[in-house]
């Protein structure tokens, strides 16, 4: 599997997100929730539910999705698609950890190059 | 002439360098050994049975005295090397021997982490590294005495073990809240934790040590939470410090180790480093596999072979007699992987496997842990198990044999096996009693044979006998279960919870056979509530299972900003509270100020970030959290009563406000609100409450189970009684009650209509011992939960919450 390559920016440190928790990130184009599943994974995806908006980063954290705290879609974290019978997508950002500091993808900060 | 070897340490690692160099090339070297410790090779993994009394230190030898005289060895016991001049090739102890040497092994191993609390230097503390640790535990060791052991790792829990083995009261204190949560996941590290307290071994998770106490030796440890635990001895087992600073000292390059390539060089290609003191790929192991897999590259590289050493799968297991647990690889979730798991409760088995493109990546086994190796070659391997799959979680013994299909499985049970463990049933009575009394329904069963009434684990095989013999026939009752992650419903997992003492949310998961690993954003919330109700003081909060608006305590809306409701105690409220509120509003800017149908002010779209401040100003005016986001206590609306009206028969606001006092704080399992009238006018809207007073001349009137909002529902009258005394003990008693019985967001209305009022009404009226104890209940919860949730945040708990961890809006915005 041959990966993009991104520019990355330091955002806090894995602990700073509580386990089966997640932390906002703002920027400009918008708020990403930076999520930490059980088993301690980082994922990031645009804090907005598909459905009406709601902020992801607020809601209960389960296996690698997360259920919107104001109508309860079911979001995974991993494709940012809606789950059961709801339709609907966030965008994911790309993220990864290096020694404990969480990094995202320069461009879904707003350091954005021309694409 | 043979080439000078000289190696520094004499563990392990090099000794089964050396094992493996004799063998394939004798007398290529002429090999020198320099030894901090002064002895010779033992098995330090032998170690623990060595302190458990299970092996003596002459058992654990691996090189007695006469293997290196039969090699020629020189060994310089008890001297420890202090330089490396590279330049002269030699090698300087500390009592002044020099080496010289064509080819240099560094094999300087590790050294125990110590924390550097106040107190760590204390005679009696100790670490578990060697045989002279082992010893000083020893001396210490007496019926009777105590040992505190820091770390819930690997080496932290056999110390444990070995301690109690000689009669020690030992506490292990533990800083994440499973035991070896590298080598385990959450289930496997909670059935561990309980096989250790069976041994009578005190486990406390999320244990900070903040001192070691005592002036002359240790005393105890005290946690930061300031509980404090008695110790004669506290034994350091939190993890390992590769020894790298003598060859940083001669210039060899080090990270955490002594960096090596994957010929197991150090920066100095005559120099090789192995075990626990070398750093591969950036990875330090400090497990005997690894170590053993780089000691036979070292040796063919030292007999010029030129092999490679490319990194060590690890396998775990934990050498504490009667606890089988074995881990090895990867066992983190992820969308391109599949779990396979088997848990079998009642026989303390479980076993998960983790998946990737057919391939297994992850294995923890606790219980039977016989497949362990089996598992781990497949790993290693990377066996293709596609076909195996269906019966792969069954072992070895399985694979590729019959079908494992749960329904035939138990189709094909013999008469006499056992179904029920509690109540000692067979299958043959449980299809008998079926067939001769015509039994359709688990209740039926439960009734006649006792089969799956005790604690309901096996409930799964009494419903597939059901089926079997029945087919058809038999639809399962209707229990609704309280979500796709297990089969129960919410009445049988709260029995379970106190039949089988289940005290953590994992360990709810793992002894009533969840389906899925960390549960959902259903069950985990009725968890929490149910684990909170059952066992008050005990059962930490977990806030990852609370509904956005119970983790920061207001109100989430549509865009994302919060309400906030103070509580007014009873409806009353003052002139210095009003100020404090108009103040917020203005300072905060908050858009929206609103009256509520409970008698309350609600200040509407406050940012979130704002919500610490906005408490404490109000905290500041004496105001408290109206808990109006809660599955909670809520309001206790009132009439203004005999104090003003002329209609009022009793201080109906006084009442009101004392009930508020007494129970707010409390959690329930869904809102309760409640009103006192202080006249069957009804000014307070009592009849529609979850719980409402109407006041007559003759004293009060409880009633319970109304509804106005999806349901419309007047309430029914509990009962009437004489004085606000016996009117406040009911109301908390029935509430009690409630928050014992109810389901998670089951109003009261729908709690009375599933156990009938006349049950209700036996147990809180009818009953006065039972009235009493439900009261002093509440009474002991709330000496735990009526904190305001507020003041705690204002002055900085959960401050993550309130915070974005990072804001490139601002930081943009301000250049």
């Amino acid at each position: 599997m041959s990966a993009p390559r991104h520019d990355w920016v330091a955002v806090g440190r894995e602990t700073d997100i509580p386990v089966q928790g997640a932390r906002l990130v703002r920027t400009h184009f918008g708020d990403i929730g930076v999520f930490r599943t059980a088993s301690g994974e980082i994922l990031a995806v645009e804090d907005r539910c598909p459905h009406r908006g709601g902020p992801l980063s607020q809601g209960i954290v389960h296996g690698d999705t997360v259920t919107c705290p104001l109508h309860s879609w079911v979001i995974s974290l991993r494709t940012g698609k809606a789950e059961g019978a709801d339709e609907g997508c966030v965008r994911t950002v790309p993220v990864k950890v290096e020694r404990g500091v969480v990094l995202l993808a320069a461009s879904a900060l707003g350091a954005r190059k021309a694409a | 002439m043979a080439q000078r070897l000289v190696v520094i340490g004499n563990g392990m690692a090099p000794g089964r360098v050396l094992d493996r160099l004799f063998e394939k090339a004798p007398g290529r070297y002429a090999v020198t050994i320099f030894n901090a410790e002064n002895r010779v090779n033992y098995d330090r993994i032998m170690l623990s049975p060595l302190l458990a009394g299970e092996k003596r230190y002459e058992d654990i030898i691996i090189h007695g005295d006469d293997w290196y005289a039969r090699h020629g060895v020189t060994l310089h016991k008890g001297k420890p090397v202090i330089r490396i001049d590279r330049a002269a090739k030699q090698v300087h102890a500390a009592d002044g021997t020099i080496a010289d040497y064509d080819k240099l092994l560094i094999a300087t191993g590790s050294k125990p982490i110590v924390i550097g609390v106040q107190g760590h230097t204390l005679p009696g503390v100790l670490t578990y590294r060697d045989l002279d640790d082992v010893n000083a535990m020893l001396s210490a060791a007496r019926p009777g005495a105590r040992a505190v052991v820091i770390g819930g790792g690997l080496l932290g829990l056999e110390a444990a073990a070995g301690l109690r083995a000689h009669g020690m009261e030992v506490t292990v204190l533990h800083l994440m809240p499973t035991l070896m949560e590298r080598q385990l996941d959450e289930s496997a590290g909670f059935m561990l934790e309980q096989a250790i307290k069976r041994r009578g071994i005190d486990v406390i998770t999320r244990a900070n040590t903040e001192a070691i106490l005592g002036e002359h030796r240790v005393t105890g440890v005290r946690l930061d939470d300031g509980r404090e635990i008695p110790a004669d001895i506290v034994v350091m087992a939190v993890g390992i410090r590769p020894n790298a600073a003598l060859a940083g000292n001669a210039g060899l390059m080090t990270g955490r180790g002594v960096i090596v390539n994957d010929r197991m060089e150090t920066s100095d290609p005559d120099i090789y480093a192995v075990g626990e003191c070398a750093e591969h790929r950036g990875i330090c192991y400090g497990l005997v596999a690894p170590l053993y897999e780089m000691a036979g590259v070292i040796a063919d590289q030292l007999n010029g072979t030129d092999r490679h050493y490319t990194g060590s799968a690890i396998s775990t297991r934990l050498k504490v007699t009667g606890i089988d647990l074995f881990s090895a690889g990867d066992f983190a979730d992820g969308e391109d992987r599949q779990e396979i798991v088997l848990r079998d409760a009642s026989s303390g088995i479980y076993r998960r496997l983790v998946l990737k493109d057919d391939r297994i990546i992850g294995v923890v086994l606790y219980g039977d842990t016989s497949d362990g190796a089996w598992f781990f070659q497949l790993l290693k391997d990377g066996t293709d198990v596609a076909a195996m799959r269906d019966t792969l979680i069954f072992g070895q013994a399985y694979a590729g044999g019959a079908t494992a299909d749960p329904a035939s499985a138990v189709a094909a049970l013999p008469d006499e096996a056992e179904i029920c463990g509690c109540n000692g049933v067979c299958k043959g009575k449980i299809l008998a009693a079926i067939s001769e009394k015509g039994l359709a329904s688990l209740e039926d069963v439960r009734a006649h044979t006792k089969a799956s009434s005790s604690c309901g684990s096996c409930t799964g095989l009494v419903e597939k006998l059901l089926s079997a013999t029945l087919g058809d026939a038999y639809s399962p009752q209707g229990v609704k279960p309280v979500c796709g992650c297990t089969d129960l419903g919410h009445g049988e997992v709260r029995r379970l919870i106190v039949a089988q003492e289940l005290r953590t949310i994992p360990a709810v998961m793992q002894a009533l056979g969840w389906k899925t690993s960390h549960g959902c954003a259903k069950c985990r919330p009725a968890l929490n509530y149910y684990l909170l109700a059952t066992w008050p003081g005990e059962y930490v909060d977990d806030q990852q299972s609370r509904f956005v608006n119970e983790r920061v305590h207001a109100n989430i809306q549509k865009d994302g900003t919060y309400s906030v409701v103070p509580r007014m105690w009873g409806g009353i409220t003052s002139a210095r509270e009003l100020r404090a509120i108009a103040d917020v509003v203005e300072k905060f800017r908050i858009p929206t100020v609103k009256c509520t149908g409970g008698q309350r002010i609600d200040m509407l779209g406050v940012k979130k970030e704002d919500l610490p401040a906005v408490w404490a100003d109000l905290n500041a005016a004496g105001m408290v959290s109206g808990h109006a986001y809660g599955k909670a206590l809520r309001t206790v609306k009132t009439c203004v009563g005999s104090d003003w009206c002329r209609f009022g028969t009793q201080d109906s606001t006084g009442l009101g406000v004392r009930i508020e006092k007494f129970m707010w704080g409390s959690w329930t399992p869904a809102k309760v609100k409640m009103a006192v009238s202080g006249c069957p006018r009804n000014c307070a809207e009592a009849t529609c409450k979850d719980v409402g007073v109407i006041c007559v001349d003759s004293g009060y009137e409880i009633h319970i189970g109304g509804a106005a909002g999806l349901d419309i529902k007047g309430t029914e009258v509990l009962t009437k009684v004489a004085t606000e005394e016996e009117a406040l003990e009911t109301i908390v008693a029935v509430v009690q009650l409630y928050r014992e019985q109810g389901w998670y967001l089951e109003r009261i209305y729908k709690w009375m209509a599933r156990v009938g009022l006349d049950t209700i009404r036996n147990q809180v009226v009818e009953d006065a011992a039972n009235r009493k104890a439900l009261f002093s209940r509440f009474g002991v919860a709330q000496r735990f939960l009526q904190k305001d949730p507020w003041e705690e945040r204002a002055k900085g708990a959960d401050a993550h919450e309130f915070r974005p961890m990072a804001d490139f809006a601002r930081v943009e915005a301000v250049r």
